[in-house]
């Protein structure tokens, strides 16, 4: 069903990950994704890893959760990793056939980005599975403040956003329901060339499109009459607050990224 | 309190200026209402009636184009006070998917109080209490898409009673709801009123909801036709017809045995009272 | 020969997460040709998802569905020829208008049908009239007419393909009184002089009770009884204990008997209750007659 789609896929929990202040969190995922390109050896890479799976296991997300979150990506891994053994001919040579040469440096420089990628995507699907999407947009509004003093509408983007985060489910059910109500009239989707495949996407995008402007109206009414305007004046009723538990981490993560450092400048 | 909810000789049209010459729509022709602190009022009235537009009048979403409306205590001319008012006359709506704004239940509850400034921790506290009140304080961390229809509804209720309104209007809020999902509603609307002492003033298509009002008001072209007791208004059959509107079942049941020449009262509302009645009937018999 | 046959039907979501959820389970029911069937059950109740198997949008995970004594098979070209058979109208079904007129959005599913267009002219003239909208709308934009013929529209836009069978998913939801009664007037209309089957499915066990001559309950998943509108009003208690919510007059009528009176207890409509109760009066009254 369309409708299991869950965007952002927060794990409520009550972790240290969890309780940790998402404007940190923010700014640490951050640090680790410059750390991981700053690394340039193998063992500066192990490093952001044991990082990582650290901070994996003290959330207490399920360890297939990470293998899920790898999942949409394992294309362009697979892809990246073939560019690499392919085109990268300087080194030893393992394997030669007709005019295909696959080297050692091309073995190990796939490699290298393999590990550099998946690290990558467990460190930033770690922060979306640790933070509800409100407290996330809560927490780029806040980051983002001082921006309000160049005139950036910092609050009506947070608020678009959470809106949005808001109403993808219903209009995913939406179109689920348009798409059956169309083919219960006879509409086919799934058959014909691409300019009739589009065309027959009018028939679900006009009523979708329209149901949407609706929605908006009501839902701009609606947040009429609960006083809403603007973001003047406004209080939150979750506050930010950073602890001990913050600065740990971070010094956690200074640590690693100074290990790091080392690695590089003694060529480890 | 003086003009506690009231309109006087209200006039409202809307314009539609796309079309040349633009097409003017007067749907309010001088109405005239008073509600009192405390009421329980229901409104009914075909589509088309006017009587959400008159609802819009009262938390100054639409101003008049002539008369004048007055809720708690204000003009609703007065600029200044539009945000006394809205806080004061909360709005509930028809589509409960469409008057959510958060991805957290709790924290959607928490926006009108966000908007009007309110310290955290007082917004903590009226949050919990006006979860508790509606009886969703378990789902206070779900996402909203996952609720059914009426615990949508409530929720949505629950952010309006947050603002701690002296009036709540609902424009016809179980409309899209299931039974259950209506009677969920309906036992937290009346519980609003009896307990918390809050005004209801329920728009609704369904006559049984209105038989549960202390007061019905019927509006029709933008006037209102009846304004009474239920029982009073109910007994009304034929005018009720007339305007496209529907009595409660028992109490057509009633009426075709008084036109019958039964000794019937027409004035019968609820089942109870009908059953007692047909009782009394049989036994004379 | 019954026009809907189901043998052990049975509907499963998500097999294999752990969001599983059998939405019906073995469902055995034929329902005979020309019948106006009345559909009621509470939400999640099963009967949304019953419905939309029988012009397969939704495919069984086990049992047989037979239409018109054809089993329903996964073959694409045939499930096509299904959803012509069986026209299903879903609730709010306005929200599905989307064409510049009228017109071309009552033509889409006789188009897709592939008719010829005066055959389709022929129809749409049929079924506007079957709807009771004027031919004038025919012109104008669905999105400026107001939401009761809007909902005609979308219906007309069903009708039209002329199905041996209609499914209307709570035709008459949202509507005011005035409206619901049109809808459902028009309902009844359609079924008097086409003779077709017509399946209506809704919460309002009141609606339901004016027009159908038989009634489907779905209950937990599973076809709690398919018969007669009075045998199935007969079981009040049992639907209320469902959550079901039986008409105002039918609970009257079942306290009265409860309480002694010699009075039937299958009234479902405040005329046939009226007409009872008049009789059972007038005897009482006039003895010797």
């Amino acid at each position: 069903m369309l409708k299991d789609i869950t965007i952002g896929q927060f794990f409520p929990g009550n972790s240290f990950v969890h309780k940790l202040d998402p404007r940190f969190k923010i700014v640490f995922t951050i640090i680790f994704i410059v750390m991981l390109f700053v690394a340039d050896s193998f063992a500066g890479l192990g490093i952001g890893i044991v990082f990582v799976l650290m901070a994996f296991l003290i959330s207490k997300i399920p360890f297939a959760m990470m293998l899920k979150s790898l999942k949409p990506i394992l294309s362009i891994i697979i892809f990246t990793s073939v560019l690499n053994i392919l085109f990268i001919r300087t080194g030893d040579v393992v394997f030669k056939w007709a005019f295909l040469t696959i080297t050692k440096q091309g073995l190990t420089t796939a490699a290298f980005m393999v590990i550099r990628i998946v690290a990558l995507i467990i460190g930033t699907s770690l922060l979306t599975y640790t933070t509800s999407p409100i407290v996330l947009t809560d927490a780029i509004e806040r980051l983002l403040s001082p921006l309000k003093k160049i005139k950036v509408p910092v609050h009506a983007l947070a608020m678009m956003m959470t809106i949005a985060l808001r109403f993808i489910p219903t209009l995913v059910e939406e179109t689920d329901k348009i798409m059956s109500a169309q083919k219960a009239r006879g509409a086919d989707l799934e058959s014909g060339n691409i300019i009739q495949r589009a065309k027959a996407l009018v028939p679900i995008l006009v009523p979708l499109f329209v149901s949407s402007f609706r929605r908006a109206e009501e839902l701009a009414l609606a947040m009429e009459c609960r006083c809403y305007h603007g973001g003047d004046g406004r209080t939150r009723m979750k506050q930010l607050k950073c602890g001990y538990r913050d600065f740990v981490a971070l010094f956690v993560l200074a640590g690693f990224m100074a290990v790091v450092i080392v690695f590089n400048v003694y060529g480890i | 309190m003086q003009n506690f909810l009231k309109a006087e000789r209200v006039r409202f049209s809307y314009v539609n200026n796309m079309e040349n010459p633009p097409v003017v729509n007067e749907v309010l022709k001088g109405i005239d209402i008073e509600i009192k602190k405390g009421e329980f009022v229901a409104v009914l009235g075909h589509n088309g009636s006017g009587k959400s537009t008159l609802a819009k009048c009262f938390n100054a979403i639409n101003l008049p184009d002539e008369g004048d409306v007055y809720a708690v205590g204000f003009n609703t001319k007065d600029e200044d006070k539009i945000l006394d008012i809205r806080q004061n006359v909360g709005m509930v709506f028809q589509n409960p998917d469409n008057q959510l704004v958060a991805t957290i239940v709790e924290e959607d509850v928490a926006f009108a109080l966000e908007n009007m400034g309110v310290e955290p921790k007082e917004i903590r506290r009226r949050v919990d209490e006006a979860l508790k009140t509606v009886g969703m304080y378990e789902y206070r961390e779900h996402a909203p898409h996952k609720l059914s229809g009426g615990q949508k509804q409530r929720v949505a209720i629950a952010g309006i009673i947050a603002m701690e309104p002296e009036c709540i209007l609902l424009d016809e809020p179980t409309a899209m709801l299931d039974p259950k999902g209506r009677r969920e509603v309906l036992k937290t609307i009346r519980k609003l009123n009896r307990e918390n002492g809050v005004t209801i003033v329920l728009i609704t298509h369904y006559m049984e909801e209105a038989a549960l009002a202390d007061r019905v008001v019927v509006v029709d072209k933008g006037q209102v036709i009846i304004d009474d007791v239920p029982e009073k208004v109910f007994s009304q059959v034929e005018k009720m017809k007339s305007v496209g509107l529907d009595v409660p079942q028992v109490t057509e049941l009633c009426w075709e045995l008084k036109k019958a020449g039964f000794d019937v009262s027409t004035e019968i509302i609820s089942e109870d009272e009908c059953v007692e009645a047909l009782y009394k009937l049989f036994d004379k018999g | 020969m019954a026009i809907i046959k189901t043998e052990n039907l049975t509907y499963v979501y998500g097999e294999g997460t752990p969001f599983r959820k059998v939405a019906v389970d073995d469902v055995n029911l034929e329902i005979e040709e020309g019948e106006m069937v009345g559909v009621i059950g509470h939400t999640g109740s099963g009967k949304s998802t019953l419905i939309q198997h029988f012009n397969g949008l939704l495919q069984a995970t086990s049992g047989k569905i037979f239409i018109d004594g054809e089993e329903l098979t996964k073959d694409k070209g045939k499930l096509r020829d299904v959803r012509f058979k069986v026209g299903l109208v879903f609730q709010y079904p306005e929200y599905q208008l989307f064409e510049e007129t009228c017109y071309k959005d009552i033509a889409f599913g006789p188009k897709n049908m592939g008719l010829s267009d005066e055959e389709i002219d022929k129809r749409i003239r049929e079924t506007v009239k079957l709807v009771g909208l004027d031919e004038k709308l025919l012109d104008k934009s669905p999105f400026e007419l107001s939401g009761g013929q809007k909902r005609r529209v979308a219906i007309a836009g069903v009708m039209a393909m002329n199905p041996k069978i209609l499914i209307l998913d709570e035709p008459a939801s949202g509507l005011d009184p005035k409206g619901r009664d049109k809808i459902l007037g028009l309902i009844k209309e359609y079924h008097q002089e086409k003779k077709n089957t017509v399946m209506l499915v809704s919460h309002s066990m009141e609606d339901v009770a004016k027009n159908a001559s038989k009634i489907l309950v779905m209950n937990k998943a599973k076809l709690f009884c398919y018969d007669d509108t009075e045998k199935v009003f007969h079981r009040a208690d049992e639907l209320t204990e469902m959550g079901l919510a039986v008409p105002q007059i039918t609970r009257v009528f079942n306290r009265l008997k409860a309480m002694g009176v010699d009075i039937n207890d299958d009234v479902y409509t405040v005329k046939y209750g009226t007409r009872l109760l008049l009789d059972i009066l007038n005897k009482k009254q006039h003895p010797d007659l």
